[in-house]
């Protein structure tokens, strides 16, 4: 069977994980990083994706799309208090979600799928075959329609995706294989921008998933915009100036505020720096970890009452919690981890990098789908109750949250009056106890044989899968007959839909690989033009005047390349820039050994 | 389901005369896997939860039996284990999967259980009770009105703040009145229990098992109605 790749498709990181012979493993790309920052750019010369479009975050922040994974299977009306945050525009067309690049508009799961096929071609690069199917993660509390939307993006990208998976029960798979952790455990899942609870039970290889709750619009991110607004009001005080103006500040101030609370979660202070536009000079501010734990406090208490809930749902108390496990980067907070410390009283546990281990779950995931692993199995619940609408408005819930999926329920439906062809049925997701305070999943129209009121009588069967995604069937009783029911998603792309973004995915692919190629061969030829000028400024003295006569001549002939088309020419024109610079190369190296050590030359060494 | 007419035995009989293997056609005898081609048979549907867990019609139930056949019963079922095999095996998997998580679900909760139990031997569907159970008739009556009168009232003043303690220690007699009626339930499971043990089928063992059948569904519905009661003077004091 061929290959199965894990995909962690994060807010602000994503990553890829295989599994290489038992052991799961992440794959780093080709500057040694395996985490690929969840933005997608739109350059003059295409879509870039990762760590050179995050660079365009502050260049050009209107063409920068991140965090997309907030607008998964949302309708506008859904984020219309954040809009304000983000620098790129977004619209709707069909109760789906488009965000606006350049003269086109691509819809969340497209451009999830951008950064679906960077790991894909990155974990085909690594193990020398094509991939084709990919498990991906997915906040244990996304609703149907994010999830689908998740599912939707692996289709785009040419991925089979073959499951759905949940991103702390991903973590417990990785810590049960890893650690061989056992027993009751509580997976607290704080990411860039959700927040999962897990509890789960450990026994024999099941890993049997008591109960979950969450909050999927809280996380990292959050803390990120509370800094922000800091600074923002601090530099407004002091310089008059209000950054909202400049999107581009807006968004280094972002950042900024971001690597602050991370250098904060080891550090007691720090000193955050922003140069401000109109030359207005430079921002700094001193921040400590006591006033950003002030900042974020009640954020962090928010994810106590998830927490609480996902206790009682299990019939628990914090004390039959064995163990506690931390998952996400923004679990590395002193102050979330005293936080659960006092909920669980137990230490929290953090041994597997709380950035990789979800990607290293799929993984484990994926071998079992495969039938590599075969001695666990993972055996999930649907976070939120399933139903429909009835009379009056009134949700009757089919299936309850927490209840283990696979799961169904059957539903028998009739006509009131004679003759009537259709029944209207409405599809809800949530736990509120009228229709319109719960999600609307899909509507859809049962066909019912013309006959006298009451006298037709169809089963209808709910069906949530393994993913967690709802199916429906149904069955005619009098007849026997089955019908297939085109289900409708309120906030979603169509089937159709989909299988057109595939098509221009297909389309653009040779495109897109062109044009990815022609980015990296430009981006490797500008770090070398750095690098070499920087030792020939530094060490020119060492080489013959020929020498660095060669040297220039092959960098200008990089430069050039650089500015063309060609990506072969600027790898060729590279090689042989490095082929004149070796000279020099070996020169400095002597000259620094020589220096420190007054030792044997290099060529003598070796 | 037409409880009174077969036994448990009888019932499986049933089920395994009728049973085919979907893809080979062989006889299969009541097993989930087909004797000579191993393919997965679906779980049929009359076939009821306790003998699904291959454990006999009790109410008392050994919890950590059931686990071990729960998680027995999902490696041979789960759709992970199915990926690579052909599609009406997947639906399969699929649809066994979801009754066995049903059939969990529905016995490792005792009152979950004696419903289901209710249900199939006195074929009796969920009675929703619509009037209070006989003893507690005033004091519910009284308890409607304070809802409604807190429901009413302005939830700052003085006056709901102490109609709101009433209330509070209303709902701690109720939920003692509740466990009180689990009690009884449990007692009735012993009883239910000996009589399937002693498995005579006298005139005075069938009168006695339709005197227990009669108690528990009297005291489960009086139960689900004390249960709605203190569900919603929960959430009127929120």
């Amino acid at each position: 069977m061929a290959r199965i790749v894990g995909i962690d498709l994060g807010t602000t990181n994503s990553l890829v994980a295989y599994m290489d012979k038992g052991t799961p493993r992440v794959i780093a790309g080709r500057h040694e990083r395996a985490m690929v920052p969840s933005v997608v750019a739109l350059t003059d010369n295409g879509l870039i994706v990762g760590d050179p479009a995050k660079e365009h975050l502050t260049r050009s922040p209107e063409r920068t799309v991140y965090s997309v994974k907030r607008f998964m299977g949302k309708a506008l009306a859904d984020v219309q208090n954040e809009l304000a945050y983000f620098p790129y525009t977004l619209t709707e067309k069909g109760g789906v979600i488009r965000i606006a690049l350049g003269e086109k508009t691509y819809s969340p799961p497209q451009i999830s799928a951008m950064i679906l096929k960077e790991l894909k071609l990155r974990a085909e690069a690594f193990l020398g075959e094509s991939i084709t199917k990919a498990v991906i993660t997915g906040p244990a509390y996304f609703n149907d329609s994010q999830r689908q939307a998740t599912k939707d993006a692996g289709m785009i990208a040419g991925l089979e995706v073959l499951r759905i998976i949940n991103e702390p029960t991903a973590a417990s798979l990785a810590y049960g294989l890893q650690e061989k952790t056992q027993g009751t455990i509580a997976v607290y899942d704080l990411g860039g921008g959700t927040f999962d609870i897990s509890i789960l039970k450990l026994k024999n290889g099941i890993f049997e998933v008591l109960a979950t709750n969450g909050d999927t619009h809280l996380g990292g991110d959050d803390f990120d915009r509370l800094i922000a607004d800091l600074f923002l009001a601090d530099i407004q005080q002091q310089f008059g100036l209000d950054l909202n103006a400049y999107p581009d500040h807006m968004q280094g101030l972002r950042l900024e505020a971001e690597r602050a609370k991370i250098r904060l979660s080891d550090e007691l202070k720090t000193t955050a720096a922003l140069d401000l536009p109109e030359g207005k000079g430079r921002f700094t501010r001193e921040l400590t970890r006591e006033q950003v734990e002030a900042l974020c406090t009640a954020l962090v208490e928010r994810t106590l009452g998830p927490c609480r809930l996902a206790l009682k749902d299990a019939g628990l108390s914090p004390t039959d919690i064995d163990e506690v496990v931390l998952v996400g980067g923004s679990t590395r907070m002193p102050l979330v981890r005293q936080r659960v410390q006092a909920l669980f009283g137990t230490q929290p546990h953090c041994d597997l990098n709380p950035d990789e281990v979800v990607a290293l779950g799929a993984a484990v995931q994926a071998d079992i789908l495969s039938g590599g692993t075969t001695d666990m199995l993972l055996l999930d619940v649907t976070p939120l109750s399933l139903g429909i609408e009835t009379m009056g408005g009134v949700m009757s819930s089919l299936i309850r949250r927490n209840t283990t999926i696979p799961a169904g329920a059957k539903e028998m439906f009739t006509t009131y009056v004679d003759g009537q062809t259709g029944v209207d049925i409405h599809i809800l997701q949530g736990e509120r106890e009228l229709a319109k305070d719960n999600r609307s999943l899909a509507r859809f129209r049962l066909k019912v044989p013309p006959l006298p009121a009451g006298v037709p009588r169809i089963e209808v069967t709910f069906l949530i899968d393994a993913n967690g995604i709802l199916n429906v069937m149904a069955k005619d009783m009098r007849t026997g007959d089955t019908q297939s029911i085109d289900v409708k998603p309120s906030y979603g792309l169509s089937d159709q839909e989909v299988e057109r973004m595939i098509e221009d995915s297909f389309k653009f692919a040779a495109d897109d690989v062109s044009a990815r190629k022609l980015i990296e061969a430009r981006l490797d030829a500008g770090a070398l033009l750095t690098t070499t000028e920087k030792s020939l400024s530094d060490g020119g003295q060492l080489v013959s005047p020929e020498d660095v006569a060669a040297i220039r001549s092959a960098l200008a002939a990089v430069a050039a390349a650089k500015d063309g088309n060609d990506p072969r020419a600027i790898r060729a024109r590279m090689a042989e820039l490095e082929q004149a610079a070796k000279s020099l190369t070996v020169a400095m190296l002597d000259d620094s050994l020589k220096k420190g050590l007054q030792g044997k030359k290099v060529s003598e060494l070796t | 389901m037409d409880g009174h007419t077969h036994s448990t035995s009888d019932r499986r009989e049933l089920q395994m005369a009728r049973s085919m293997c979907w893809h080979c056609q062989s006889e299969v005898s009541g097993e989930y896997f087909c004797d000579r081609c191993v393919k997965v048979q679906p779980v049929s549907k009359e076939l009821d939860y306790f003998t699904c867990f291959g454990i006999p019609r009790r109410l008392s139930i050994d919890q950590q039996q059931l686990e071990t056949k729960f998680y027995e019963l999902s490696r041979a079922f789960h759709p992970d284990f199915y990926q690579n095999k052909s599609g009406a095996e997947q639906t399969i998997s699929l649809g066994n999967s979801a009754m066995l998580n049903t059939a969990y679900r529905t016995l490792r909760d005792p009152i979950q259980r004696a419903e289901y139990l209710l249900d199939l031997e006195a074929g009796a569907v969920k009675e929703i009770r619509t009037t209070p159970p006989a003893d507690l008739f005033e004091e519910i009556l009284e308890l409607q009105d304070t809802l409604n009168e807190v429901r009413a009232s302005d939830r700052t003043s003085d006056a709901a703040a102490s109609l709101r303690a009433a209330l509070q220690s209303k709902r701690a007699t109720l939920e003692q009145r509740q466990r009180d009626m689990e009690a009884q339930i449990q007692q009735l499971f012993g009883q239910w229990d000996a009589l399937q043990d002693r498995g005579d089928a006298t005139e005075q063992a069938r009168a006695e098992r339709t005197r227990i059948l009669k108690e528990m569904r009297d005291i489960l519905s009086n139960r689900t109605y004390v249960k709605n009661i203190v569900n919603d003077l929960v959430a009127t004091i929120a």
